[in-house]
């Protein structure tokens, strides 16, 4: 497996690849991940020109650890294939397919990747994927579209075009996305990828983009997707877990390792009841600490 | 490569240049204008004609308006400006002449 499939991904910043002052350096505000953008940001007639951008830009610039993903273009639009191949060359870290509706919209774009890789001497499966989920269709289908490929590292909702698909618009309130913010968090949960919220496009309203993060977070989003380096801090703050959360974390995964060495299977630590389902969600919170800098311990 | 009709590329935003190209009379003619000429002409210009080698353009008008443009997107501009004169925009050469 690529080691990058499970790498800490609490923002994704969305980058017009056609701006040369946007992309020359977005890593000075630390986000996890750069979305370097060929679809929507990008006007049709500059189409062809974004691409030399992007290439050049993934070949020169140090992007200093953040991932960079490629949102390549619609499987409806003539110009996807060749978004591939520029992003391939270049040296992009995944793909980003927008508007995924079925399993087969990835197994697509695995094959072209995988041509691609070859083309340009990259080793197979050096370069992941990642779905966007568009539509009312596409959330349905989720877990298929999750299970289509080992490249696959997550899938994103895109809101504006979901609540379009439904009739609805974005209302602030979160109303709208509840359903398909859960059936993508379990779907993803199911097939043991990781999941993105939409973004959050008011950039005036920063307590509601506080609360919009607060609520994704809790129920079990990886990260988010931003549109303005002035969104990064609140996602990083929000997802550290607390030093409260990682002495608890710690004292769990050391009881449950020494009461397991005793034949011991149910115990209390800080007078709350704890076994062997506890492990997990204390080993990733010690996981999250260490990626956000803030772990001291020895675990 | 043979620049069939004039065609420019980029923009005259920050930190990005505008490349406008036609077919010569027998050779590059270079013309740039820019707020740091004089202190980074000089490298402008054997960006532009490394990248036009590697093309294999060598009949070309270029003119190239500066706005404080990086390295790699002057050879963004000047490539997205030579592939539309000659209109390709599929199964390009990354990697190779684009490079």
């Amino acid at each position: 497996m690529n080691p990058n499939k499970k790498r800490l991904r609490r923002t994704m910043m969305f980058l017009n690849a056609q701006k040369p002052g946007l992309i020359k350096d977005p890593y000075i505000y630390k986000p996890d991940s750069i979305m370097l953008d060929l679809e929507d940001a990008v006007a049709e007639n500059q189409k062809d020109a974004a691409r030399f951008s992007l290439f050049h830009a993934l070949r020169s610039i140090d992007y200093r650890g953040c991932e960079r993903v490629v949102r390549i273009n619609g499987l409806d639009s003539p110009y996807w294939k060749e978004d591939i191949r520029c992003s391939v060359a270049g040296g992009c870290d995944s793909i980003r397919i927008p508007k995924a509706e079925t399993k087969e919209d990835v197994k697509l774009v695995e094959s072209e990747v995988i041509k691609a890789e070859r083309e340009f001497g990259r080793p197979e499966g050096s370069v992941l994927i990642m779905a966007a989920i568009e539509s009312a269709r596409g959330v349905l289908n989720a877990l298929e579209i999750c299970e289509a490929s080992d490249r696959l590292f997550g899938i994103a909702l895109s809101g504006g075009d979901y609540t379009k698909d439904l009739q609805t618009h974005i209302t602030g309130t979160g109303i709208e996305l509840m359903g398909a913010r859960q059936h993508l968090v379990i779907a993803a949960r199911a097939a043991g990828v990781q999941c993105f919220d939409t973004v959050y496009t008011d950039l005036n309203n920063m307590e509601g983009f506080r609360q919009d993060v607060e609520t994704i977070h809790l129920m079990g989003f990886d990260g988010k997707s931003i549109i303005n380096p002035r969104q990064i801090n609140t996602v990083h703050e929000i997802y550290t877990p607390t030093q409260k959360d990682i002495v608890f974390a710690e004292k769990v995964v050391k009881e449950i390792e020494e009461k397991k060495a005793q034949g011991i299977g149910v115990f209390t630590v800080d007078g709350k009841m704890i076994d062997i389902a506890f492990y997990d969600g204390a080993k990733r919170t010690i996981n999250l600490a260490k990626a956000s800098g803030v772990y001291k311990g020895d675990l | 490569m043979e620049i069939k009709r004039p065609a420019t590329a980029g923009t005259l935003e920050s930190s990005d240049c505008q490349v406008m190209v036609e077919a010569g009379d027998g050779k590059i003619d270079f013309s740039l204008d820019s707020a740091v000429i004089n202190q980074y002409g000089n490298q402008i210009r054997k960006v532009v004609l490394e990248t036009l080698e590697h093309l294999g353009v060598t009949d070309v008008k270029i003119s190239i308006v500066d706005k404080g443009a990086l390295d790699c997107t002057i050879k963004a501009r000047v490539e997205g400006a030579i592939y539309r004169s000659v209109n390709q925009t599929e199964n390009l050469p990354w990697g190779g002449a684009i490079r």
